[in-house]
């Protein structure tokens, strides 16, 4: 039985929380090129500078979440998803903005995308460095350990990844509900099925763009503070998280939102199952095993340090048999 | 003064001209029909009236006041409406939302239009909670013209609302063309069935390569044998 909770401690946790993370960065990605049609190639600088604005919020009042019992970095979420927002309607205006009015074609706007990326980056490395930082400044992150009864080993569960499973489905939940129920959130739905239509009924596109940016943000904001606030916080964050966002993105079908979130899910888990130490599992059999058939100490498909090739296979798998994704999305 | 008028329209995609002076006028409760060969121009003349392409030369006016160039956002707050040709629809939203998408600028009396959309295209309100893009043909074409009455339309302009359509979804169409002109609404539409089209139009244009060659009533027109040898088939 301890292995069973071996196995959920490090797949079904793990496996979660890297797809929680995923999803949102990933929702973001669709959302962007379903209004705006390019692959927003900085989107994952965008988790980092997000998971950032937190960290330096938290550095300058570290015992702000004192008095809620919240870590401080979580009573500083909502201010660093607002200027992350604000920060991402700006390189709109700044950058995307002026090549839409000349029309120009998807793959230059994919070209400033990473433009925007290396500033991002350069910015970000210019004032964090590049070593890790906790984001509990002052403070420790706590951890949950839940007995089962009559098994040795506990669940573990760190606060964290209780706040980000609380949070990715109130995300998830509310998008949906603003996707199908407001009027805005309709009209972008109406935006991603036809932007000239759009403008021939009146809706205003600039909002909507604005709107996307702004959801776009917030989410990444809170994926890349989430996800530091469990690790460390990283300036090169972003370099591990596109491949697999973009994957999730296009696995789930491009331009569909909950696809994002399947894919998400998909890639987050096959990431965590691929460098899942399998050895741990068949140990209670060990014994009966003949001796040709020694159990190796690990087990995994690829070794934690190369997991980053798991999205890789994964999206090109994809590309090659089914381009439009699950959920039969746009290709890229 | 008319409710809305052309004259003179210069206009095209960029570099060469697609319309080369084109004039035409119509009145509230009136339907105006644009007729003519294959790439005359007709679509194009929509959208220079609905501010898709520049207007380079002439006037457009909407009650006497002038419009041209003005972007479709502004002549939507105005109470222009348009139907294009080709993707007309929102087709992942259900119907419903297509209807809501139409009263966008003016959410406090959606639900009151979407009724009496429901009302004017019965078909619809069985399968509002469908995607439009599952609808038969006639049917979508109901869902683009629901979208576009959403709005109130004092003009509105549709793209061959019976291209494809079998004659009995034609003959609804232009039923339903005649009713919203009765309502108060002046209709422009292009149309390839010309003289289905002209046998209800108060006004007829016959457009080729960009000019109008004839313009007249629609009885008119129908028995002009010319217009008839030339542009009607016969
Ligand atoms: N988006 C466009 N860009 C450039 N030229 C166009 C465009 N759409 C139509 N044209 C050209 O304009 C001319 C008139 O087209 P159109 O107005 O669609 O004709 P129709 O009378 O059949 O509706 C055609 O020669 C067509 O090739
Ligand atoms: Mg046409």
């Amino acid at each position: 039985m301890n292995e069973l909770i071996y196995f959920f401690n490090y797949v079904v946790v793990a496996g979660s929380v890297t797809g929680c993370i995923y999803a949102m960065g990933a929702v973001g990605v669709t959302l962007i090129y379903s209004i705006l049609r390019f692959a927003h190639f900085a989107h994952a600088d965008m988790m980092t500078l997000g998971a950032f604005v937190v960290l330096l919020l938290t550095m300058l009042f570290p015992h702000a979440g004192d008095a809620l019992g919240l870590p401080t970095a979580i009573v500083m979420l909502p201010i660093g998803m607002v200027f992350t927002s604000l920060v991402a309607v700006g390189i709109d205006r700044a950058f995307y903005q002026p090549l839409r009015t000349h029309k120009v074609k998807p793959i230059v706007m994919v070209i400033a995308s990473l433009g925007v990326t290396l500033m991002l980056q350069g910015l970000i490395r210019l004032f964090a460095g590049t070593g890790a930082q906790s984001l509990y400044v002052d403070a420790r992150k706590e951890i949950f350990r839940l007995e089962v009864p009559g098994i040795t080993r506990p669940i573990i569960l760190t606060e964290p990844q209780v706040i980000l499973f609380v949070v990715t489905i109130a995300a998830v939940v509310g998008l949906h509900l603003f996707l199908t129920r407001s009027r805005l959130g309709k009209a972008m739905r109406a935006m991603s099925d036809n932007p000239d239509l759009a403008r021939a009924s009146g809706i205003n596109t600039r909002l909507i763009i604005t709107l996307t940016w702004v959801i776009a943000g917030s989410l990444a904001t809170l994926a890349g503070t989430l996800l530091s606030l469990d690790v460390a916080f990283k300036p090169d964050l972003s370099f591990f998280l596109l491949l697999p966002i973009f994957a999730a993105a296009i696995v789930g079908g491009v331009g569909h939102p909950f696809g994002a979130i399947a894919g998400g899910f998909l890639v987050g888990f096959a990431e965590t199952l691929a460098v899942f130490n399998w050895s741990v599992l068949l140990r209670p059999i060990r014994d009966s095993l003949p001796d040709w058939l020694a159990l190796p100490a690990n087990l995994a498909l690829v070794g934690t340090e190369y997991k980053i090739v798991v999205p890789f296979f994964i999206l090109i798998a994809v590309l090659i048999w089914r381009p439009t994704g699950i959920f039969k999305g746009k290709v890229i | 003064m008319p409710l809305l008028e052309a004259i003179d329209v210069h206009g095209g995609y960029g570099g060469m001209n697609i319309l080369n002076g084109v004039d035409m006028a119509i009145e509230a409760e009136e339907i105006g029909v644009i007729v003519g060969p294959n790439g005359a121009g007709k679509s194009t003349m929509l959208k220079a009236i609905f501010g898709l392409l520049s207007v380079t030369d002439g006037d457009i006016r909407l009650r006497g006041e002038p419009i041209a160039n003005l972007s479709p956002h502004k002549l939507v707050e105005r109470g222009m409406g348009f139907v294009p040709q080709e993707k007309n629809i929102f087709p992942s939203l259900s119907v419903e939302e297509n209807l809501e998408m139409g009263a966008f600028l003016k959410p406090a009396s959606a639900s009151r239009l979407k009724q009496q959309i429901y009302e004017f295209f019965p078909p619809l309100k069985e399968k509002r909670r469908q995607p439009a893009g599952e609808l038969s043909g006639g049917q979508r074409q109901m869902v683009a013209m629901g979208r576009a009455l959403m709005n109130e339309p004092s003009v509105l302009l549709l793209d061959e609302p019976t291209a494809g359509l079998s004659p009995r979804y034609m003959n609804e169409i232009f039923e339903r063309v005649k009713a919203i002109a009765a309502t108060g609404v002046g209709v422009l539409m292009v149309e390839q069935n010309a003289k289905q089209a002209l046998r209800i139009a108060h006004k007829g244009f016959v457009l080729a390569a960009g000019q109008n060659r004839f313009t007249d009533s629609g009885e008119a027109l129908l028995n002009d044998p010319q217009v008839a040898r030339s542009f009607l088939g016969g």
